[in-house]
């Protein structure tokens, strides 16, 4: 138990398994049997292929969906028993997120303003700097607080909703921020801003950021720990320069090994097939057989077998 | 081998809307050599697939306003449509951004590849998909995804489809306008490096690879352009642009690209303060100035291209004197 208050977040054993269809049911497991921890001030990035159950898990830990099975602890407590509509405002001004679909996260008939205004009006901050407060974390992200304030949803690109969306989260006091392909929208001359800006906030403020990504290289530069998630299955985790300089599991390998790198050519000679690895991924579980999840060094675990 | 192919000379093309004009190609000369990939970059809304429209399609509000384009050695801008029209598929393809999203959920692969080819007026008989199936099996996939739905297939193998169709008249040029950028990076690698096989096979001649991703251009591209806000900015072999980038645009970047290797604690990146400007009714100057370090009262005046060694240009008046200042 003395683990879980240390971490901000742990989570455990968490599966979620989704069920569509009402006469022929049918049933995704979109995760399954999870387990990780979030120390305060980190960064930790979730990598996996479209579908292996990244934004699932975003969810779940912002109690917008259910778990099928599995818990989830946020600084010891079980976020299940938080019930009670006063309980819930608190974490949610702890624990936010920032989604793959930043015009979903706003009503298109209000002002983009109105996303402040909430914090401000629910969360009972000080109002007599408020102006001022919202023109430094606008600049903070690289908008123009004149061409921002007043507009609505549709008037801005998906890109600059994203970064009023981390602005937000600037202004209020978060412990965890679960990034959801943020920079997915953004272009390169600005991503990195927005990026040292994340890690700027969890070294002045102490926040936990869970970088949602498919871009290995971003996922390098920005975070101390790794996850990385195959088939809703955690396949790796721990320390981020262990797990790109020594990758274990056979997913992992195929991921480094084709993302584009600069300076360092893709093999001609090598045959490469995507499908491959799912092969390679029933022989890994076969050859290391009644081995599971275990550590491969220090800080650094991997999915041996599935039995 | 060095035989010119597409030849674009000072090609502007605009979209006409009630607000006035946005200046989304403006002033671009390029050609492409036979057998090459010739990458083009530049970030969101910098006219990428406005140039590719262009090329093939210029549909209102997207007028060609002026400039020369020859395919080889045909004038393409003043062909008739008819004509034009005979050219598709066998001389001049596209891979269209979000090709992707036009998989209609109702319609097994087979129906929407006979509709597709149809359009170009292509008889989708037999015989027709028996060379189907050939390239089935070039990109690795089963001839059993013919009969299933979109809905069974992942982005890479649909991308995969997508590449089949467009170079089944094995077309002499071929443009692929972002095919990576919603794939997995293991599908990724797949197809960029299908594209490369496929040249190097013969089946396609020349590709113009559209990307906002360098790294992935660095991987295949013989030659990169970079474009900033509507203009032409810099042009060279591959090696030349991401070794040794001479504008202030593409140095900044280059060198704000993550890679593995480099992680915050130890080096900090830095990117570019602002954003692009709007293109409607933009005036004269360069358009990089407004976030430029090294802008000067010359930049309010459009540079023109100018020629650093053989087969590298930009487009900036003060390259010279910011040398090998490394922007970081
Ligand atoms: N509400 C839902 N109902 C049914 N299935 C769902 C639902 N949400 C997600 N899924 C399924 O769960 C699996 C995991 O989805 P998830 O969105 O978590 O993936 P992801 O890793 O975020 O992928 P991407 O990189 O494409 O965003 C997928 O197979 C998806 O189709
Ligand atoms: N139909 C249109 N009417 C008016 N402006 C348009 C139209 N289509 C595109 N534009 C504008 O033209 C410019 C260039 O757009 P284009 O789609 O060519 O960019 P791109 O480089 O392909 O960007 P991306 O990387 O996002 O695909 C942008 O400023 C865009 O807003
Ligand atoms: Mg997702
Ligand atoms: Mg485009």
């Amino acid at each position: 138990m003395s683990e879980q208050v240390q971490n901000v977040m742990s989570v455990r054993n968490l599966s979620k398994v989704f069920k569509s269809g009402v006469f022929k049911p049918k049933y995704t497991v979109a995760v399954q049997d999870v387990s990780f921890d979030i120390k305060p001030g980190t960064i930790i990035s979730l990598i996996g292929e479209s579908g292996s159950g990244k934004t699932t898990i975003g969810k779940l830990i912002l109690k917008l969906i259910k778990p099928s099975s599995g818990k989830i602890y946020y600084k010891g407590k079980d976020i299940e028993e938080i019930r009670n509509k006063d309980e819930l405002k608190e974490y949610y001004k702890k624990v936010q997120g920032i989604f793959q679909d930043p015009f979903a996260t706003f009503n298109p008939l209000y002002r983009v303003d109105r996303i402040f205004d909430m914090i401000y009006d629910s969360f009972g901050y000080d109002k007599s700097n408020k102006e001022e407060r919202i023109h430094q974390v606008l600049q903070d992200v690289n908008l123009v607080p004149e061409r921002t304030l007043g507009k609505f949803p549709h008037q801005l690109s998906g890109g600059q909703l994203q970064r009023l969306l981390i602005a937000r989260a600037l202004l209020m006091d978060v412990d965890v921020l679960i990034a959801d392909e943020l920079i997915s929208m953004l272009d390169a001359s600005t991503r990195i801003g927005v990026l040292n800006l994340l890690v700027e906030l969890t070294e002045k403020k102490g926040m936990s950021v869970i970088f949602i990504t498919h871009d290995l290289n971003l996922g390098y530069y920005i975070s101390d720990e790794s996850l990385i998630m195959y088939k809703g299955r955690l396949v790796e985790s721990g320390d981020t320069k262990k797990i790109y300089e020594s990758p274990v599991h056979p997913y992992t390998k195929m991921l480094f090994n084709s993302v584009p790198e600069i300076g360092k050519r893709w093999d001609p000679e090598e045959e490469f097939l995507p499908e491959q690895v799912i092969k390679d991924v029933e022989e890994f579980y076969k050859e290391n057989a009644g081995k599971g999840f275990a550590a491969a060094g220090e800080n650094h675990y991997v999915l041996y077998s599935i039995d | 081998m060095n035989e010119t192919i597409l030849e674009i000379k000072n090609l502007k093309a605009y979209y006409k809307i009630l607000k006035g004009e946005v200046k989304a190609v403006d002033d671009i000369s390029l050609e492409i050599r036979r057998g090459e990939i010739l990458g083009l970059a530049g970030e969101s809304g910098c006219g990428k697939s406005t140039l590719a429209s262009t090329l093939i399609s210029r549909k209102p509000p997207l007028h060609y306003i002026s400039g020369e384009v020859k395919l080889l050695g045909q004038d393409i801008m003043n062909m008739s449509k008819e004509e034009f029209q005979k050219m598709r598929l066998k001389n001049i393809s596209i891979i269209p951004q979000y090709a992707l999203d036009a998989f209609s959920p109702t319609k097994k692969i087979r129906t929407f590849i006979a509709d597709l080819v149809s359009e170009h007026g292509i008889k989708p008989d037999e015989e027709f998909f028996e060379k189907v199936k050939e390239r089935l099996d070039f990109v690795n996939l089963d001839h059993s995804v013919l009969d299933r739905y979109p809905m069974e297939l992942s982005g890479g193998m649909k991308q995969r489809v997508i590449m089949v169709i467009s170079t089944i008249l094995d077309p002499e040029f071929i443009i692929a306008d972002e095919i990576t950028s919603a794939l997995d990076v293991s599908s990724q690698r797949f197809v960029a490096t299908l594209l490369a096989r496929l040249r190097d096979e013969g089946i396609i001649g020349s590709v113009l690879f559209i990307t906002h991703d360098l790294s992935i251009l660095y991987q295949i591209a013989e030659r990169i352009m970079v474009m900033y806000a509507g203009h032409f900015v810099e042009i060279g072999p591959t090696d030349e642009i991401i070794g040794n980038p001479c504008h202030p645009y593409t140095k900044a970047l280059i060198s704000s690209l993550p890679r593995v290797g480099i992680q915050y604690k130890d080096k900090k990146l830095s990117g570019i303060k602002g954003t692009p400007p709007s293109l409607l009714n933009i005036g004269e100057g360069c358009r990089f100035r407004f976030r430029c370090p090294y802008a000067a009262g010359e930049c309010e005046e459009t540079p023109q291209r100018e020629k650093i060694n053989d087969g590298h240009y930009i487009a900036c008046w003060r390259w010279q004197e910011i040398g090998s200042d490394s922007n970081e």
